[in-house]
């Protein structure tokens, strides 16, 4: 079984450091997860984590600052509010929604850290790879389609995972 | 791909070296698109580890570095530092953080160089997209506002003055002095606090370089560090104080008495046109609108027809000043815990249970009793005394801090009592936290002097007798922890040892200012070990006890800490504004003003002329709010842009990717 490939968006100020608390720690968890750092969850668009699932991603972390915490005061509420709408939207497409994890990690949480790393890569390693999921869905569709009007539409292949096409 | 870029992989010793393959990982990334050199090195951040980057950077006309090693966090700086000296500009850096997030708590060897691998890809891909920054320098305004007239506010203004600065010191009471001014005695060295504090708001008073606003307020703050402008209302005192003396007749001849539940704490009374205390800095009188009865009814200016210089102006009305500043220090205090919100301990109920500010001031020579110490029907002298700890403090129910302060405070009350009166005085503790210089020695002191310790919380306090000897007298139930007993002490006086608390309006005070509080709403630093004073709002310091309960020496070190801040930013001229900001592209903005509404600093602006949003750099602090809100992608961040990220997280997957195909093909 393919290894889970998770990406984590962390924020620079209390997640990201929350991480390098746990290396400080030398607390251990699965490699699998590979953060990207941003000054802010609420830099996390939508978007960001969409191309990141089409990219091939199983799962993806956004952890930021608690919520009263935020080195930019506020811009957590927005991650607060936006994460479980796009939850939703995943649920709505077929993605199941704990692909999708959204955590607050402060600087000192090393611990925490490990322990929502550890947990999320069991959950990802539990349901199948993403692009299977979504080939399935599409194999589903276009036969629905088919059926329904007698014509498909091509099934739009969902891999941006080349260097270049970023 | 045109870039030419350097990849270095630090062995970091054995921290990362013992752990990851390091010299596979650099063959590995010598092969990324657009990688020209690949090394790896035993300390990257050691000066021939820079030296290697500077020498590639020259000789090999690199455009991109790439350094996987430690945590940006710790030596990002270094490295910008070394492509700057080369002349590559430094945002034009990544790097990958192989040891805490890698070596460190990987403990497969080939699943850590292979992670490795994924993050030095990332940065590969990411550094190609990275684009020349150059940081924004604004030039700062060498005016310092500080806020709250308290000894660290007076320390502060102090010493930014006499470097030649000019401090508006802006303090909501009439006079300056803040807490320490209602204090007696102050620990553990027993001098006066009006002795050693009055010389200090004397010359806050009198300095050239300070504009002191009392009976002020700030009421607007808006701008970034090195050019804010703050809107102060100066509320009407109803005297001018270009004619005023300060002689005190009109507080003579004013008729109306009014409790004074500020500075008395509601020991004493004042008349309705005062001033706090006898030195108060300055030593202008205010019209306490409210309680005069010229406002009131419409007749009486008793004082107007007695002031020798016509100075009483019942027409003046408040001002409000604008005044241009670089910094600003709050240092605006606590608020003592109220000890009525613990209704055992009877306070407001039973008359002889005092606060520990009730009886600073009965024990203050300056203050309602001359200095002695009475019951609440001021002629009957304790015999006994009990003194309670941790009021409102180390309390799941109230606040669950340790105030910081109250044991000492309460030994120092133990031991003014014993003195002035001879009382058998206990102590009900905890525990006895004394950190600091000469504290300890104090405590040992009051042991040998005879004071009663005992060791647990107070359950209540209480005026019902069970026995005869209990009978009109405060009874202090407690259980002693040490012998493992309930105990009830029957007592003359209590006095409710307080801890300090947050201003009330300090959420309001720190949105104001654009700064955060904690659960506790206490002021919050930038670091809580290495940057004290600092915030995270650039120009915004905090100072004292708004940040935390401290005494008198940690908020006076405070005070000068936050000086010398402001000192070395003014020292600067110029300052370094956030290179990392948000940009809006005009062409594409269709000015929904969604970014307005996110943006925690008020920086972004709608330009009503273009019908666009519009992103000022000197506020903007770099958060990318706006950049997550906006849909129609029409603003992003410099140094974070879509591109950018994508590029990371697109070169993490595809060694993911990779190594699960290599995978599957052994397999």
């Amino acid at each position: 079984m393919a290894e889970p490939k998770i990406i984590g968006f962390l924020c620079n100020w209390c997640s990201y450091r929350g991480a390098d608390t746990a290396g400080m720690a030398r607390l251990k968890y699965p490699p699998n997860v590979k953060i990207v750092r941003v000054p802010c969850s609420g830099r996390i668009s939508p978007e960001l984590v969409l191309r990141t699932f089409r990219a091939g991603a199983d799962g993806v972390l956004v952890l930021g600052c608690h919520i009263g915490d935020c080195h930019y005061t506020s811009g957590n509420h927005r991650t607060a509010k936006r994460m479980p709408v796009l939850k939703k939207l995943l649920e709505y497409t077929g993605v199941e929604p704990q692909r999708l994890r959204v955590e607050w990690v402060s600087a000192a949480e090393g611990e925490k850290f490990a322990t929502v790393v550890r947990e999320f890569t069991e959950t990802i390693r539990a349901l199948p790879p993403f692009m299977e999921t979504m080939q399935g869905r599409e194999q589903g569709a276009r036969k629905q389609r088919s059926g329904e009007k007698g014509q498909g539409e091509k099934g739009q292949a969902v891999k941006e995972a080349a260097w270049t096409s970023a | 791909m045109t870039e030419k870029i350097g990849v270095y992989v630090c062995h970091c010793g054995s921290n990362i070296a013992g752990v990851v393959d390091v010299a596979e990982v650099a063959r590995w990334a010598g092969q990324l698109p657009g990688v020209v050199v690949a090394r790896d090195y035993k300390f990257m951040c050691s000066s021939p580890g820079q030296e290697l980057i500077q020498k590639d950077i020259q000789e090999m006309g690199l455009t991109r570095v790439v350094v996987a090693s430690c945590s940006p966090h710790l030596h990002e700086k270094t490295f910008r530092g070394a492509c700057a000296r080369a002349g590559l500009n430094p945002y034009l850096f990544e790097m990958a953080n192989i040891r805490e997030q890698d070596s460190w708590v990987t403990s497969d060897k080939t699943e850590a160089t292979k992670k490795a691998k994924a993050l030095v890809a990332a940065a590969v891909s990411r550094v190609a997209h990275q684009e020349a920054l150059e940081a924004l320098l604004v030039p700062i305004d060498p005016n310092v506002l500080v806020v709250g007239g308290g000894i660290t506010g007076i320390q502060a203004a102090l010493e930014i003055a006499d470097a030649g600065d000019h401090v508006y010191l802006v303090e909501r009471e009439p006079s300056i002095g803040g807490h320490m001014a209602q204090f007696d005695k102050t620990f553990p060295t027993l001098d006066c606090s009006a002795c050693i504090l009055t010389p200090k708001m004397v010359s806050a008073g009198n300095h050239k370089n300070i504009t002191l606003l009392t009976w002020s307020e700030v009421e607007n703050v808006s701008g970034y560090v090195g050019n804010f402008t703050v809107t102060i209302r100066k509320k009407a005192r109803y005297v001018d104080e270009a004619i005023c003396t300060g002689c005190g007749v009109c507080q003579e001849k004013c008729p109306k008495k009014v409790v004074d539940d500020v500075f008395e704490v509601g020991m004493a009374r004042r008349k309705a046109i005062y001033t706090p205390f006898p030195q108060a800095v300055p030593n202008y009188p205010v019209i306490d609108r409210p309680n005069c009865t010229f406002f009131l009814k419409g007749t009486c200016k008793a004082c107007e027809k007695f002031c020798p210089t016509g100075a009483i102006k019942f027409d003046q009305q408040d001002e409000i000043l604008t005044v241009k500043v670089g910094n600003i220090i709050l240092a605006t205090g606590y608020d003592l815990f109220d000890a009525r919100r613990i209704p055992q301990y009877g306070y407001g109920k039973l008359a002889n249970v005092f606060t520990s500010l009730e009886f600073e001031r009965m024990s203050n020579a300056a203050g309602p009793t001359g200095g002695r110490i009475f019951l609440r029907d001021g002629v009957t002298v304790p015999k006994s005394v009990g003194i309670v700890h941790c009021v409102g403090s180390r309390d799941q129910n109230y606040n669950a801090y340790c105030s910081a302060i109250c044991c000492m405070q309460s030994l120092k009350f133990a031991h003014l009592v014993r003195e002035k009166t001879g009382a058998e005085v206990y102590e009900f503790y905890i525990d006895i936290r004394t950190p600091g210089k000469g504290y300890e020695e104090f405590y040992q002191r009051l042991l040998e002097e005879g004071t009663h310790f005992v060791r647990g919380k107070v359950a209540e306090v209480t005026n019902v007798a069970r026995v005869p000897e209990e009978e009109d007298r405060l009874i202090i139930q407690v259980e002693d922890t040490l012998i493992g007993k309930q105990r009830r002490i029957p007592v003359d006086m209590v006095i409710l040892s307080a801890g300090l608390q947050a201003r009330k309006d300090s959420k309001e005070v720190a949105k104001l200012f654009g700064i955060a509080c904690s659960a506790d709403q206490w002021f919050i630093e930038k670091h809580p070990k290495l940057d004290p004073v600092a915030t995270m709002t650039d120009g915004v310091l905090v100072a004292g006890a708004c940040q935390g309960p401290k005494d008198i020496p940690a908020s006076v070190a405070q005070g000068s800490a936050a000086a010398a801040r402001v000192l070395s930013i003014i020292g600067q001229e110029e300052i370094e504004i956030e290179a990392a900001t948000a940009i809006v592209d005009e062409e594409t903005c269709v000015g929904c003003q969604q970014c307005i509404a996110s943006c925690p600093y008020q920086a972004i602006v709608y330009l009503e002329d273009k019908g666009k949003a519009y992103v000022n750099e000197a506020l903007c602090k770099g958060c990318g709010t706006c950049v997550g809100t906006c849909l129609p992608k029409c603003i992003s961040l410099k140094h974070f842009t879509d591109e950018q990220l994508v590029s990371e997280m697109i070169g993490a997957m595809w060694a993911m990717n990779q190594f699960e195909t290599e995978a599957l093909e052994v397999a």
